[in-house]
């Protein structure tokens, strides 16, 4: 899938920035910076991966800021970075 | 009824926290033209994921002329949402047109009939057409002012007093009842002006709207502390329909409490203070069945 790079979120709090760009390695690379890391993000980094291959992206680099966003805000923030970088209108239900 | 922005997730996950009888998420007038897709997500996952509990949930879509409104309502019906705010409304032929959708998406999902419309009006036209739009649909729950919108079509703008919506607070009102929906007040913006505010909400209720819409959670507690009926007029109602329901057993049709005549007015208007107690949680359900 050709993926151009794209972003969706704020950095306010309870959103997440996430970036997506065109994969410069194999697979998903994902860059998490966050103030619950050390808690949370092997969990927010499994629904980032999780979200991304449910909509078919399985190559991107990934770059998320995460302000304390719950998991729905995760996921809708991501889904939206790819729909924005693949250009599909991917739904989902 | 509480306004959030469809693109703010800090404001969607805390919104309910407040104790709203119902939060309306919009993805309208508070979000750009470039956010629409990512506020659309949100709104979905959070409708789907964020347990809201009783509060009744309403997302204000674009309406279905621009390119966002058929997903919107795709989104949302797929997502459980309770009412779709349908902004703008003129015409009942919109009203259909809109109904059309969420049917072929309930269909779609196999929950024909889960989702309610309500309808704002913001124009001199839609105001003109209140009755046939509160009537357009069996989905129609309630109608609601839209303010801001309706006095620039007008050519004129808000004051403290409100003249300029007396007609179309009054039409729809009337619109409402003679439908047999709800009908709810436009915001009042003005956050530093709270005395404004409650002279507001005291006057709209005067004028027989069911509640008011909202755009901060400091609002809540003015609104309803106006709602909530006194326990003095609780006392008055519980007694009346008390006095209604043994006349009725025994056959007899007219009443007389504290001396004065009841009649089926009175009963009305006291089976409705009941109503709002126990929406307002002053009362419970087995008091007022008592």
């Amino acid at each position: 899938m050709e993926i151009k790079p794209a972003s969706a979120g704020t950095l306010e709090s309870g959103d997440i920035l996430v970036r997506i760009a065109p994969a410069t390695t194999d697979g998903l690379s994902i860059d998490l910076e966050s103030s619950v890391a050390a808690q949370f993000g092997g969990q927010i980094r499994h629904l980032i991966t999780e979200t991304l291959e449910g909509l078919g992206v399985e190559k991107a680099d990934v770059t998320a800021v995460d302000k304390g966003a719950l998991d729905c805000t995760i996921r809708a923030r991501v889904t939206a970075a790819a729909v924005r970088a693949t250009g599909k209108d991917v739904w989902r239900d | 009824m509480m306004f959030v922005p469809g693109n703010n997730p800090g404001m969607m996950a805390d919104a309910h926290i407040y104790g709203p009888d119902s939060i309306m998420l919009d993805l309208e007038d508070s979000v750009t033209m470039a956010e629409k897709d990512a506020a659309r997500l949100l709104v979905y996952n959070a409708l789907k994921t964020i347990d809201y509990g009783t509060t009744e949930m309403v997302v204000r879509i674009n309406p279905l002329s621009t390119p966002y409104g058929k997903k919107d309502v795709e989104a949302v019906v797929k997502a459980g949402v309770d009412v779709i705010r349908m902004p703008k409304t003129e015409t009942a032929e919109e009203v259909r047109e809109l109904e059309a959708e969420i049917l072929k998406v309930e269909e779609e999902i196999g929950a024909v009939g889960r989702t309610q419309i309500m309808a704002a009006i913001e124009s001199a036209l839609g105001i003109c057409n209140a009755y046939a739009i509160a009537t357009a649909s069996k989905r129609m729950m309630g109608i609601a002012l839209g303010a801001e919108d309706y006095t620039a079509n007008l050519k004129t703008q808000r004051t403290p007093g409100g003249d300029e919506l007396r007609l179309a607070r009054e039409t729809i009102v009337v619109a409402a009842r003679a439908a047999g929906i709800a009908c709810f007040d436009t915001v009042y913006s003005n956050l530093d002006d709270m005395d404004t505010f409650r002279a507001e909400v005291e006057y709209i209720k005067t004028l027989g709207f069911d509640g008011k819409s909202i755009i901060n959670p400091r609002q809540i507690e003015i609104v309803n502390e106006v709602f909530t009926p006194t326990p003095k007029a609780i006392e008055k109602a519980l007694k009346i329909v008390a006095a209604i329901k043994e006349a009725q057993e025994k056959g007899s049709g007219v009443i007389a409490v504290n001396g004065k005549m009841v009649d089926r007015p009175v009963v009305i208007r006291a089976e409705r203070t009941i109503a709002l107690a126990v929406a307002s949680g002053v009362l419970t359900k087995e008091e007022a069945a008592l």
